[in-house]
């Protein structure tokens, strides 16, 4: 049986189904874009403009090297230089559970963007629920094989807790699609049990 | 000419970093062009005209058939247009920016064809103060007409057509560099493919404007200062004559706004120059090493630079203000498509990152492409001159991957 993943932010699968939420000659910004692979694609198959925002020195001279604008910058710093919806959308890939103020970087994304994709892990899977139950541990997956004190991942949350959170800043959840087992399954039963992750498309009420 | 180099434009308080390629471009000569002949004179901001004027430039590499292969580079303050290689065999120092530029650098001369100018209104080859007023026989002082930014950028943009050249693959420049960067793009959005603009600012900072003046007090209550007439019998000869002492503390002045404390600190600390004790000597001038230090910078700048010059210069500098100028920063920068790269330093407090943080909010805002990076460096405002690896590092690959699109358009 497949264990538990976090879809890995690197893997086409992930650039598709971010890609797919996308409209043809959008303007885009990316928040950790790593080396730019995701707004290449953009700019070359949907004729986006694109900008990237990355932290890691290597990457940005990456992204430099395919041509891709990149602000450096901490996410957990803010985006105070990117001027009020400047964007279509704003991306955020398997990060937001990484920052230190999640509900302020969502705020910021629809203050820059008009809508938001985010790309999340799903906490609520049953595997999750099982090993903490079982073990009495905290959990652990094969993708992400980090201990407790070790990984940057911060926050757990589950679909339930997102759509909460949503709620309460008064987001409109667009598009929730449950992620299981690397495939988008849109409208599955039992999601906040079954999805190992989930995209959520997010704009203003 | 007086000829006096690389760390005379940075503060020498590090060795420069330069690249393990020691590749130079060799034995080079700095040339000149005469343009704006009349009565195509140059039309100045301030009013008036001037013409002609003679530019002080130099040139690497080779132009390619296609003359597609350009970068100009736009020098600091008191920079000038020799940039890298030796003037002769036996010269002590290269060009002030020998380790970004030659082959296998950054500025890649075997790519590239690079050019360099000495700026309007400057002492180091193109018309200035210290040049003889045609209209008088005599030479102008601070009859020499007002210049803004925009008059130097208009000057070497005439120098770039001169030399066949319709588009430019990039510009470079920080500080006052950085500003003519801003300047070429707003004045010429489609001239430009990659605009790289390091340690520099949309308009001087009221800060920035503060040190000048002083720095121009100390030139203009220099009882040798004269009105700006002090020019003996041959006015190239500035360094032998005038407010040395006036332009020595302008020096000195503005040379602790190009460092940062963490550098200084790590350079000198409290370390004494001729003794390890205290000397409780009033009449002692220079105790403590970075005294020392600056006195030095001071002296060897009177060498090179014509305090005429640094009056005309610095006003330019004052008068920067490109929100001003065009309207707003949008309107300004969000005309062009060339690619921008923008760095700042975290330990430059003349040309804080706030600053160029404005300029990419500009060119967000207008949907341009933007790359910044906040560079971590302990050099202060001097970084973008000494910290050479690590713009290496982002210009190489920004420049190859422009003039491959370039090409392929």
């Amino acid at each position: 049986m497949r264990p538990y993943s976090i879809l890995d932010p690197n893997a086409s699968l992930t650039d598709r189904l971010i890609i797919d939420q996308i409209g043809r000659n959008s303007r885009v910004i990316d928040l950790g874009c790593g080396d730019g692979r995701l707004l290449c694609r953009l700019r070359d198959e949907l004729r986006c403009s694109v900008q990237g925002v990355e932290l890691d020195h290597r990457e940005v001279i990456e992204a430099i090297a395919k041509g891709m604008p990149v602000i450096q910058t901490d996410l957990d710093h803010g985006l105070k230089e990117i001027p009020e919806r400047s964007f279509d959308f704003a991306v955020l890939s398997q990060t937001l559970q990484q920052v230190r103020h999640p509900q302020e970087l969502l705020g910021e994304m629809l203050r820059i963007a008009k809508r938001a994709v985010i790309l999340v892990p799903n906490y609520g899977h049953w595997r999750i629920r099982l090993q903490i139950m079982l073990h009495g541990r905290a959990p652990r997956t094969s993708s992400l094989p980090y201990d407790w004190y070790n990984t940057p991942n911060l926050h757990f949350l589950s679909m339930i807790d997102f759509r909460e959170l949503c709620e309460r800043m008064q987001f409109k959840i667009v598009h929730e699609i449950p992620i299981i087992r690397g495939r988008a399954a849109q409208a599955a039963w039992a999601a906040n049990l079954r999805a190992d992750n989930a995209l959520y498309v997010l704009e203003h009420i | 000419m007086h000829q006096d180099r690389s760390a005379d434009m940075a503060s020498e308080i590090a060795p420069p970093d330069t690249a393990e390629d020691t590749q130079s471009v060799g034995i080079v000569q700095t040339r000149f062009a005469r343009l704006f002949e009349p009565p195509s004179v140059l039309t100045l901001e301030s009013g008036g005209g001037l013409g002609p004027i003679t530019v002080a430039y130099e040139t690497y590499g080779e132009l390619t058939k296609e003359k597609d292969n350009a970068i100009f580079i736009c020098h600091a303050l008191t920079g000038d247009a020799h940039v890298a290689g030796k003037h002769a065999a036996d010269s002590r120092k290269s060009g002030w920016w020998d380790g970004l530029v030659g082959p296998g650098k950054a500025l890649d001369t075997t790519r590239y064809f690079v050019i360099c100018a000495n700026v309007l209104g400057g002492c180091q080859g193109t018309t200035g103060p210290s040049c003889l007023n045609p209209e008088t026989g005599q030479p102008y002082g601070l009859k020499f007409p007002f210049i803004t930014v925009g008059d130097i950028v208009e000057v070497h943009a005439a120098l770039v057509r001169h030399l066949g050249i319709e588009k430019l693959l990039a510009i470079i420049g920080g500080s006052l560099g950085g500003m003519q960067v801003l300047d070429w793009v707003a004045r010429y959005p489609d001239m430009i493919h990659a605009a790289i603009c390091l340690a520099s600012s949309g308009r001087l900072s009221a800060q920035g404007i503060a040190f000048n003046a002083v720095g121009r007090r100390a030139i203009t209550t220099d009882p040798q200062f004269q009105n700006g007439d002090y020019y003996g019998s041959d006015p190239s000869k500035y360094g032998d004559v005038g407010p040395r002492v006036g332009l020595a503390l302008a020096r000195m002045v503005a040379h602790i706004t190009y460092l940062s404390e963490a550098s200084i600190e790590r350079k000198f600390g409290r370390d004494l120059q001729h003794s390890d004790h205290l000397a409780y000597d009033l009449q002692r001038e220079t105790e403590f090493k970075i005294e020392s230090y600056l006195h030095y910078q001071g002296k060897r700048f009177i060498e090179r630079f014509d305090a005429n010059s640094y009056i005309v210069l610095t006003r330019a500098m004052d008068y920067f203000d490109l929100a001003q100028r065009y309207g707003s920063l949008r309107e300004a920068l969000g005309r062009t498509d060339a690619r921008f790269l923008i760095t700042s330093y975290h330990t430059d407090w003349l040309f804080p990152s706030s600053q160029s943080r404005e300029l990419v909010s500009a060119m967000l805002e207008t949907h341009r492409h933007v790359t910044y990076l906040e560079l971590e460096s302990v050099f202060g405002h001097d970084s973008f001159l000494l910290e050479i690896k690590q713009l290496e590092e982002l210009v190489t690959p920004l420049l190859r991957e422009t003039y491959r699109r370039s090409r392929e358009v």
